[in-house]
């Protein structure tokens, strides 16, 4: 019997472990990598028609987000501003700039710029823009820093999780609705401080997320 | 096992009364050696394929084929192509699955319970009860991975097995159908592993004769498995004491997996769910249907194989006796419903019970009730356990009742709950029918692999029951 497995053949068991060790954390990294959803592509920056900056127009030059998201306090979704409220401006700014062309044309013909979606929500969920916003969630807690992205990239996850995150314990994120839009704003006495007053606002103004299936998929 | 000691005192009054010397039946018949019990059962792995074999192999993937096709079709178009739907929501899916987790029962009860219980004869049937079990596990374990449509979601983490997960949800621990999960998967596992544990003996074995006969391929395969068996002295101290901790393991198996599955229905509101009697009801009757499952797997391997000197007259006897036991303990259950209906005095809960016997689903009841209370009785007779033929058909009648005790329980108590308007009856449709019909296909293939590729008897432990084993007459 001795000549049926080679002496090596004792550091079988320990082989196989380690092999399975190693098949397993490649599958796990390549599902993960492969087949996460495309919602939560985190840092996703598609080369956009114009390569219009936040970071020049929100932040240095200070314009408020609502003043393109025009609708984002009233309407379940936050409207992409049409070429005109480009063209308030850029009718005096900038007039003939090649970078810009996309957005006279648009302006001429009536057809949207045809601005590449970046955050999208999938199909199964209802998203209400303004609900959030009324109840002083922050642009930033989803979308991140955008006043400081040339190019915008999707900031956070937007995963279920992410969103129960918040959900599950609001007062750690709501602030005074006047701040929504201060995307540089934390609290100034620390995130205990933030708490502290999240609990307040969130008694106060009755906010009860919902953790319910039918709260998002409808 | 050594003999009994036995004090002063008892020993006179043993002398006084003198009682008689009943003789423990044989369990291995003819006084066949050790040598021919292996060449015995290794001769069915050895020998060429016999043709029959191949004939019932197709015909059992046909059949599995059925249950290919019916989930695929289910996973591809949604769970709207079986019958279910409002009020019996639980149908087929669950009475299938209960139906083969029962059946698995009997294997662990064989190769446990009875082991714990030092009853010899369980060595020669063992083995096969064991595969049954793991073989009708997994046929259980298909319907609820599957029933939920997208089966793709019962593997990620978060949804059957709590892990972490970007939905950030959690099972439900007050749920009884999460103990389900636990119980159904450690059930399995633990039942595979004391298969396994028990089979390196014999697979040291079968490696060493294909050695002799050159055969490297098949010797290094099954060298493989044996995990380096020596049969050592210090191999064998470990091997047992491995076995017979496994074997305590899952006796509390025995008992704990139909009580949790039991409880997926005596956790609910329903008439005729919500009931105490659930957990034994369930245990005792998912010992019933194995015995049976395992006397219908036996008898024909037994005749086939001429296996007669291994799997004696007194194995089917015990097999038989323990069936009826079951079955009448089964029949108990049926009747004490009916009492507690009455005694508890609850409007629903005794609509619910003269429903099931007289109402839509009667046909069903009373088809349970005869093939699980009346087919046992004729076990009481000695000349009918004897008769294999009989023995044969009277399982096959308790296998059909046994499902139906299911079918009876989840949908006549859906079908007629409290509320006369959202009565229903329920019919089955053909995609649900021809994926149970499957699985007995699915079932089938896999013992046919068995019985071809692994040692069907435990060689090792039948001889350690031979007197050839007991040359100094203590082993009892």
């Amino acid at each position: 019997m001795s000549n049926l497995f080679p002496k090596s053949a004792n550091k079988l068991p320990l082989q196989i472990l380690v092999y399975l060790f190693f098949v397993g954390g490649l599958a796990t990294a390549g599902i993960t990598y492969y087949a996460t959803n495309s919602y939560a592509n985190v840092g996703y920056a598609p080369v956009q028609p114009v390569p219009f900056s936040h970071a020049l127009h929100a932040g240095q030059l200070g314009l408020d987000c609502r003043y393109c998201h025009s609708n984002v306090e009233k309407s379940g979704h936050a409207n992409v501003p049409t070429a005109q409220t480009c063209m308030n401006c850029h009718n005096q700014i900038k007039v003939d700039s090649p970078l810009l062309a996309p957005v006279r044309d648009s302006y001429a013909s009536g057809d949207p710029v045809p601005w590449i979606k970046i955050h999208q929500a999938p199909d199964y969920v209802y998203f209400n823009h303004s609900v959030h916003v009324a109840r002083g969630v922050s642009c930033v807690s989803c979308h991140g820093a955008i006043n400081q992205m040339d190019v915008v990239h999707q900031d956070k996850s937007l995963t279920m999780s992410f969103c129960l995150d918040c959900h599950r314990a609001p007062e750690k994120f709501i602030r005074d609705p006047k701040l929504v839009t201060n995307l540089d704003w934390k609290h100034p006495e620390g995130e205990s401080a933030q708490v502290e007053q999240g609990k307040k606002f969130v008694h106060d103004w009755n906010v009860k997320p919902p953790q319910s299936c039918s709260g998002c998929h409808r | 096992m050594s003999q009994v000691q036995t004090s002063v005192a008892t020993q006179a009054i043993l002398d006084e009364v003198k009682p008689a010397v009943l003789p423990r039946p044989v369990l291995v018949e003819n006084n066949r050696s050790h040598a021919w019990i292996t060449d015995k059962v290794c001769g069915v792995i050895e020998g060429k394929t016999p043709l029959w074999w191949w004939i019932c192999f197709a015909v059992a993937s046909a059949v599995a084929s059925c249950s290919v096709i019916g989930f695929a079709y289910l996973v591809s178009t949604g769970v709207g192509v079986w019958g279910h739907a409002n009020p019996v929501n639980w149908a087929w899916d669950i009475i299938n699955f209960v139906f083969w987790v029962g059946i698995a029962h009997a294997g662990t009860l064989i190769s446990a319970i009875l082991c714990l219980a030092r009853q010899n004869w369980r060595t020669s049937i063992n083995r096969t009860a064991e595969a049954m079990t793991i073989f009708s596990v997994a046929c259980a374990g298909l319907f609820p991975a599957l029933h939920v449509g997208r089966v793709w979601l019962a593997v990620l983490p978060g949804y059957l097995f709590p892990a972490p997960n970007a939905n950030g949800i959690w099972p439900n621990f007050r749920s009884a159908l999460e103990w389900d999960v636990f119980a159904v998967s450690t059930y399995g596992s633990v039942s595979v592993l004391f298969w396994y544990v028990g089979l390196i003996p014999d697979l040291g074995t079968l490696r060493d004769r294909f050695f002799k006969r050159g055969d490297k391929i098949r010797s290094a395969i099954y060298g493989f498995f044996a995990m380096g068996w020596r049969g050592s002295n210090r191999h064998w101290v470990n091997h047992e004491m491995a076995y017979l901790l496994l074997a305590g393991i899952s006796t509390l198996m025995v008992v704990s997996v139909c009580t949790i599955v039991s409880f997926d229905f005596a956790t609910s509101l329903i008439p005729g769910w919500h009931t105490t009697i659930f957990p034994p009801y369930f245990v005792s009757g998912a010992i019933y249907s194995g015995f049976a499952m395992v006397l219908t797997l036996l008898l024909p391997m037994r005749a086939i194989f001429k296996f007669e000197d291994l799997i004696t007259a007194y194995h089917i006897d015990c097999l038989c006796k323990i069936t009826l036991v079951m079955g009448t303990l089964v029949g108990y259950a049926y009747l004490m419903e009916f009492v507690i209906a009455w005694y508890g005095a609850n409007p629903n809960e005794g609509f619910t019970f003269v429903n099931r016997t007289f109402g839509l689903y009667s046909w069903a009841y009373w088809i349970m009730f005869t093939c699980n209370v009346v087919t046992p009785q004729f076990l009481w007779f000695k000349k009918v356990r004897a008769n294999f033929a009989w023995v044969f058909i009277l399982t096959i009648f308790i296998n059909i009742g046994m499902w139906f005790e299911r079918f009876v329980i989840i949908v006549t108590s859906l079908a007629r709950d409290f509320l006369p308007s959202s009565w229903g009856y329920y019919s089955p449709s053909i995609v649900e029918i021809l994926t149970f019909f499957g699985t007995f296909g699915v079932f089938s293939v896999l013992f046919l692999l068995f019985i071809r590729l692994l040692p069907i008897i435990p060689m090792a432990e039948v001889k350690s029951v031979t007197p050839q084993a007991d040359v100094h007459g203590k082993h009892s």
